[in-house]
């Protein structure tokens, strides 16, 4: 079967199911067309070898009552995995080799599935365009030399060229959403709390969270469902009760209200996204939900709060990169300049950037005007969405304000990166679910995502919204498979 | 506002990264054009709004006080660059 890695998750679990295709035939599939791919540089490290081994083991004692039996699939390297080097896309981690599996990963091969390998990311997932990883940049399969987006470009990249079935990816302001929306797949971003975070290389504790991204919203789910669960190991883990994602999918969403808010209406927003968008609604109008227009009045405040909220949870979580317990270590004369040395050369420059301004946030003198500031500004953006969702079920906005652009175009201005994540950004300053769905394309025929957006612990709804509206979008990735010769 | 060079030259000091000449003036012209934008935040008024600091508003959970990781010591010292058997080694602190 040459088309196996065309093939959704929920198909290759069928065929694993009714013996049309073992485990080892899913995960050499997915190996050959990975190591035809390496021009993508979607993979830090891989384990084909092992995963081989892991197939095979599986063939001969198969458990077809799991919900990813034998099904290979290769993971964000912001994931610690025993045994396997992670990296989280950072020099200072080069040499990690953790000793302890993150909870998400655990779940996932608790399931049946099997090691892929580890995908590129933005250093310590701090970007926008997978450029800022000490790896290289990863090429998107939509076209050479197009960024997939980021913070995590690798899965996204890895999935929309077909390289595993689903993958994983974490999302602290839009690093799940913004690479779906720009390779033309499907991420969810859920609920904080919904996903232990426990194992996850920390960025900003209080805004991280790891989510699926697959080929569709019912692949979406059915991932969504193995990998949410309460642990205790993770003191912001939340117990409440999970839905059966994937079986309770319905596209009945008649009644729905949707609200459109205005304030996303951003000045310089290309008209391909305003026409997106309206398309979108008509689509939630077909579908028997009532669209509602809403205000979110305080959304123009979430990147800059974001900028100093993530910044400073980053730089106190990074302080333990300091060359003694793990990591890289720089030569110094003292163990002060050591430190120094060691933070100097290990991390790149946009982690350092954060760094410093997390620093200087929090430093004496300044904590209130910027660090409390934002807190509280954070609680008016909060606040807002509450009073939102009073009137409504669910909110329907663009993934992000432009399509794909070139390697290199937007790395000289910091400010113009970050801009790409004003949609996705007050979505993770008020812990709230978002999944971005592929809804069309632009004029040069890269992908536009559209964002449905939850209230906590909503993620069933705003599944069975995207399950509805995929139906009628009827997207197609237009894959060429340029990066094989 | 404007962030200075001595100013960069002290967040790298407490952020224990250091930086030379070259480095610090890029550093101060990202952070200048970064907190020009951050500066957005003034308009609002938020005197009197309580801040936010942490979205699941809800007490910790307690757990019994007991070991669950026991003799993890070769784990834990596995990673580190430089190890003496059971211990961290660092470059001599005391003169």
């Amino acid at each position: 079967m040459s088309d196996i890695t065309k093939q959704t998750l929920t198909e290759l679990v069928e065929n694993i199911k009714n013996k049309k295709l073992s485990s080892t035939d899913v995960t050499k599939a997915f190996i050959d067309r990975s190591e035809k791919s390496e021009k993508l540089n979607a993979y830090i490290t891989n384990d084909f070898t092992s995963a081989l081994d892991k197939a095979k083991k599986f063939d001969q004692n198969p458990n077809f009552d799991l919900k990813l039996p034998g099904i290979p699939v290769a993971v964000k390297d912001l994931f610690c995995t025993k045994n396997i080097k992670t990296t989280a896309g950072s020099k200072i981690l080069n040499n990690f080799v953790p000793t302890y599996e993150s909870t998400v990963t655990e779940n996932i091969w608790n399931e049946g599935a099997i090691l892929l390998g580890k995908l590129n990311c933005d250093e310590f997932a701090m970007g926008s365009s997978n450029e800022t990883s000490f790896f290289g940049n990863v090429q998107s399969p939509i076209d050479e030399n197009l960024v997939p987006g980021g913070s995590s470009g690798g899965s996204a990249s890895a999935l929309a060229a077909q390289l595993t079935p689903v993958t994983i990816g974490t999302d602290t302001g839009g690093s799940i959403r913004q690479p779906a929306s720009f390779t033309g797949i499907v991420g969810l971003k859920p609920t904080y709390g919904s996903c232990s975070r426990y194992g996850i290389v920390a960025f900003a504790s209080s805004l991280d969270q790891a989510g699926p991204m697959a080929k569709n919203v019912n692949d979406c789910a059915l991932l969504h469902e193995v990998i949410s669960s309460y642990d205790p190991k993770d003191s912001t883990s939340i117990d409440f009760k999970r839905s059966h994602y994937s079986k309770e999918l319905t596209n009945n969403i008649k009644g729905k209200k949707i609200g459109i808010p205005k304030e996303y209406r951003v000045d310089g927003m290309p008209k391909e996204i305003e026409d997106l968008w309206q398309k979108g609604i008509q689509y939630i109008n077909d579908c028997g939900a009532e669209i509602i227009n809403i205000s979110l009045p305080n959304t123009s405040y979430a990147l800059p709060t974001y900028y100093i909220v993530a910044p400073a949870e980053a730089s106190s979580n990074l302080a333990r990169y300091d060359g003694v317990k793990y990591g890289f270590r720089a030569k110094g004369e003292n163990l002060i300049d050591m430190y120094e040395k060691t933070r100097s050369e290990g991390f790149g420059a946009e982690v350092q950037r954060r760094i410093m301004i997390g620093t200087y946030v929090l430093s004496s003198g300044y904590y209130d005007a910027y660090y409390l500031k934002a807190q509280k500004v954070r609680r008016l953006i909060k606040n807002d969405f509450d009073e939102a969702y009073k009137k409504v079920d669910a909110i329907l906005t663009p993934s992000t304000p432009s399509s794909a652009f070139k390697i290199g175009e937007k790395t000289n201005d910091p400010v113009s990166m970050y801009l790409n994540d004003i949609f996705t950004v007050p979505v993770n300053l008020a812990g709230l679910p978002g999944i971005s769905i592929p809804a069309g394309h632009d004029s040069k025929g890269y992908p536009l995502g559209l964002q449905i957006i939850g209230k906590a612990f909503d993620e069933q709804n705003i599944l069975n919204i995207a399950y509805a509206m995929e139906e009628k979008i009827n997207f197609k990735n237009k894959i060429t498979d340029w990066w094989i010769k | 506002m404007s962030i200075d060079l001595k100013t960069i030259k002290h967040i790298s000091k407490l952020a224990r990264i250091s930086v030379d000449e070259q480095r610090a003036k890029k550093l101060a012209d990202d952070l200048n054009s970064i907190f020009d934008f951050i500066e957005k935040l003034n308009e609002l008024k938020t005197e009197k709004v309580e801040p936010l600091t942490s979205i699941a508003e809800t007490t910790l959970k307690l757990r019994s006080d007991e070991v669950k990781s026991k003799n993890i010591r070769e784990q834990i010292i596995k990673n580190s660059p430089q190890n003496n058997e059971d211990y961290f080694v660092v470059p001599k602190v005391i003169e």
